[in-house]
């Protein structure tokens, strides 16, 4: 059992961004000598070489598979069987909506070791050790593996930095066998940009989250992001709830924010989702009163205090 | 025609927690416990379904825990399961997502449903991975991340939208039985009345042992479980430099961080 195996992830013709990331999280799960490897399914999976083509991966492996776009089943089959083939011992893949779909499913079939939203991965006197988040990520976790000759970790996004140099690693073709899948993807559909906003263009955003108690509190925060010019936001439990149209959601899995650069939550606790979506603002303000509230983990500046104090405060001064 | 829908009590952590003694999960004194929010759209997911039916659809809660778990349990029959089973044996203690997985394909094989729902991930461990691992057990189709779904009880196909990230949903068709995971805001989950509360009070909690669904003790716990849990630890608390005073004092600096940035970006 030797060698990491790292599973990419593609959309639509595109490379999820998370896919390269796993390059730099191998580094520190391989022992010496082993091979990187990296294996991209598609029906045209070739299209993704130059972008796989990075320092840190010896090896493309390309899976030509019938279906287009992501299916649990097929993606479960081709790389069941590349781990019978290569044996890896340590599998990588992106957490992520459709890793959701197959890789619990994967590691209960094959008896692999397994962990989920991994955000540190690590060589400890030879023993793979894996960190996650625990209880709405109040605490560390460490988990090992004994016993497993194979581990499959999923590993959560913006957790490492993709490698930026360029390199020429061996390409193989690898025949997976065919799968007769019981689920057939259809169609993609966007979710409506919103008449009155683009979340992905601003770059000033004012998001309010559970914190603030009741749907008649929208109103004054609305109030306030216009005073202080800024694109009124929301976490995903108020537009569940119906209190903003879901066009203004952000995180992980509403708009992509991606102008962003400076972002006030206010009474947004940080679920993971929600971080993940956020990650990249230069100039992240949480207004909480929890001071344990996760979103402190990734805010440059954190007010500990009653977010309706503070934005009364705040109105006064525009 | 049955859908089996598993939920989690969950655990939620006072302000002021301590771990246990060896180090490995945080001290059970500090838990505030619940049903996992995603487990409840989960629930109400297939409750509607029945609602809508014109053959009857019995809904079946399913958890796995000692006894406290009950609470959950009654809360899922007050807001309109039929019927609640808790599995439980002291060696399932310490079993992670796969291991409960491996109990939950058992309880399904014994129920024979036509659909089984999960959530999405529990709010406490949220490893995202008990439902689709059920499936694996059951060796059944499944899908991750369900926030729209159109299902008739009996049928041979259901069709759905995953979630993905960026604003961006998949349709899919599926096969059943089939084991969905569900996102929260598929519906808006119900509360339940005085009246429901009451009635589920009497109604009876099946408890299965591991021995009533052919599994033994080397299926569950550490021995079958995917990972083991080393240590638990507070977080790096992270760079975010806090801002000291009163409201007044906190949101004259806020403003002067968003002049700033509006003089930047004039």
């Amino acid at each position: 059992m030797s060698g990491v195996l790292i599973v990419a992830e593609q959309r639509r013709g595109e490379l999820r961004p998370q896919s390269v990331e796993l390059i730099t999280a191998a580094q520190g799960v391989r022992r010496e000598g082993d091979p990187v490897s990296i294996a991209i399914i598609g029906a045209a999976p070739d299209a993704f070489i130059p972008s796989l083509s990075l320092a840190g991966v010896d090896e493309i492996v390309a899976i030509k598979v019938a279906a287009v776009e992501f299916d649990p089943e097929t993606v479960e089959g081709a790389v069941a069987a590349l781990i019978a083939q290569r044996k890896p011992s340590v599998v990588l893949i992106p957490h992520s909506v459709d890793s959701f779909g197959y890789a619990a499913a994967l590691a209960a079939k094959l008896g692999l070791g397994f962990a989920t939203d991994v955000f540190r991965a690590q060589r400890i006197d030879g023993e793979l050790v894996a960190t996650r988040g625990g209880y709405g990520q109040k605490v560390a976790v460490e988990v090992d593996f004994p016993g497993r000759s194979t581990v499959l970790l999923a590993v959560r996004g913006n957790a490492f930095k993709a490698p930026e140099q360029t390199a020429a690693p061996r390409i193989t073709a690898f025949e997976a066998p065919a799968t007769a899948s019981r689920s057939q993807a259809r169609e993609f559909i966007e979710l409506p940009a919103g008449d009155d906003v683009d979340m992905t263009g601003a770059e000033f955003i004012l998001t309010i989250g559970r914190g603030i108690g009741e749907e008649a509190k929208v109103g004054q925060f609305r109030e306030l992001a216009d005073a202080i010019g800024a694109t009124l936001g929301c976490s995903r439990p108020i537009a569940d709830a119906g209190w903003l149209p879901k066009s203004r959601q952000v995180g992980q899995s509403g708009k992509t924010a991606s102008a962003c650069k400076l972002y006030i939550a206010m009474g947004v606790s940080g679920a993971i989702q929600h971080l993940a979506g956020m990650k990249h603002v230069s100039t992240i303000v949480a207004v909480n009163s929890d001071a344990n509230a996760s979103i402190f983990g990734v805010a440059k500046y954190g007010i500990v205090g009653d977010i309706f104090e503070v934005a009364n405060e705040l109105r006064r001064l525009f | 025609m049955k859908i089996l829908v598993a939920v989690k009590q969950v655990a939620a952590l006072d302000e002021d927690f301590e771990f246990r003694d060896d180090g490995r999960d945080v001290d059970p004194d500090f838990f505030i416990r619940d049903l996992n929010e995603w487990d409840d759209f989960s629930l109400e997911e297939a409750v509607k379904i029945k609602e809508a039916s014109s053959t009857p659809v019995d809904v079946v809660a399913v958890s796995v825990g000692p006894d406290d778990v009950d609470e959950v349990l009654r809360k899922c029959l007050a807001k309109g399961a039929d019927r609640a089973v808790r599995v439980w044996d002291d060696a399932i203690e310490g079993s992670d997502p796969i291991a409960i997985a491996r109990v939950l394909a058992a309880v399904a094989k014994h129920e024979a449903p036509g659909m089984v729902f999960a959530g999405v991930q529990s709010s406490d461990q949220s490893f995202a991975s008990t439902g689709i691992a059920t499936a694996a057990f059951l060796d059944w189709p499944h899908a991750a991340v369900v926030s729209a779904l159109n299902y008739a009880p009996g049928a041979k196909t259901a069709v759905f939208r995953r979630e993905l990230e960026g604003g961006l949903l998949h349709e899919v068709e599926i096969q059943c039985p089939a084991v969905l995971t569900i996102q929260l805001g598929i519906n808006t989950p119900r509360y339940a009345s005085l009246r429901s509360i009451k009635q589920a009070a009497a109604k009876p909690i099946e408890v299965l042992s591991l021995t009533d669904l052919s599994l033994s003790a080397a299926d569950v716990g550490e021995a079958g479980s995917a990972s083991r849990v080393r240590r638990m630890y507070m977080p790096d608390k992270g760079r975010a430099e806090l801002i000291e005073g009163d409201a007044a004092a906190q949101a004259e600096r806020l403003a002067a961080i968003i002049r700033e940035f509006k003089g930047d970006s004039a």
